[in-house]
């Protein structure tokens, strides 16, 4: 399997305390994420953003968690078949974690890059397939791991700091 | 910074949101764009956003980033769901005859006067 990290530098030490023992979450929330389903795609991240705003997370943390969830829901969707999105959230924190059912990221490093896209005619017709799904995950996170290889199913999971 | 009332009658707007009341709509700036990941990328919120994208994804964007309006150039029309789902999140659809330039050109200079 290969990995791509990418930690703020002001998170690192919370981020590795963080996995080096993970906490048990305040609340956990589950969402299916179909292949090829779009308008599925979002609940997850649509239902997570409504929650936290009641919880008292400020709009700018809302936004960014919002968006690299439903980039992330598109990318289950567009590019996997299927899978799962698991939000733990915390007092301080949201981990949030997708798991698919593959066929996997053959170069992570590759698809990292914007504007590199492998989406199909069907994924470019509803406006995503910009190569930008990753990036903008990236830049919304204060933490990202990936872990995925060919033929295999992809762990993409992201922690945002309140 | 405009009201969306008063931006309205300059564009030629046709309001598909009647529930919502464009008059509580203050635009800080305005993002063209008809790439949905660019738009999440970029797009800052308060802008509103002019395309010619008009499925239910868009309205998922404009509620993940933070956009109050949703401006369809050359008099695209929105379908009922697209509607329904927008008033739900709070974001005004509005049409313009305009095509994109046009529309972009007139909208930035109600912003910068």
């Amino acid at each position: 399997m290969n990995e791509f990290w990418h930690i703020e530098p002001r998170f690192e030490a919370a981020v590795k305390g963080y996995f080096a023992q993970p906490p048990q979450a305040e609340v956990e929330l589950e969402f299916p994420v179909p292949e090829k389903d779009f308008n599925t795609a979002g609940n997850g991240a649509s239902e997570t953003k409504n929650l936290l705003k009641r919880l008292g997370v400020d709009s700018d943390t809302l936004r960014r968690i919002a968006v690299a969830a439903y980039e992330a829901e598109i990318n289950v969707a567009a590019h996997s078949k299927g899978g799962i999105m698991k939000c733990l959230i915390y007092d301080d924190l949201i981990h949030i974690r997708f798991q698919d059912e593959g066929p996997g990221i053959a170069d992570i490093d590759q698809a990292m890059i914007p504007g590199y896209s492998t989406a199909d005619e069907l994924v470019r017709e509803m406006g995503f397939g910009a190569g930008l799904g990753l990036p903008n995950i990236k830049k919304n996170s204060d933490a990202l791991h990936i872990l995925s290889s060919a033929n295999n199913p992809t762990t993409v999971e992201l922690l945002i700091f309140f | 910074m405009i009201n969306l009332k008063d931006l309205m009658p300059l564009i030629e707007a046709t309001n598909h949101t009647p529930a919502l009341d464009p008059a509580e709509v203050d635009i800080k700036g305005g993002y063209v764009c008809d790439m949905l990941s660019d738009v999440m990328g970029s797009a800052k919120t308060g802008q509103a956003w002019i395309t010619i994208m008009r499925h239910l994804n868009v309205i998922a964007v404009a509620s993940m980033t933070g956009i109050p309006t949703v401006i369809f150039a050359k008099g695209i029309t929105p379908d009922a769901n697209v509607i329904d789902k927008a008033t739900e999140e709070s974001i005004v659809l509005l049409s313009s005859p305009f095509e994109t330039f046009k529309l972009a050109g007139i909208v930035y200079k109600a912003l910068s006067s």
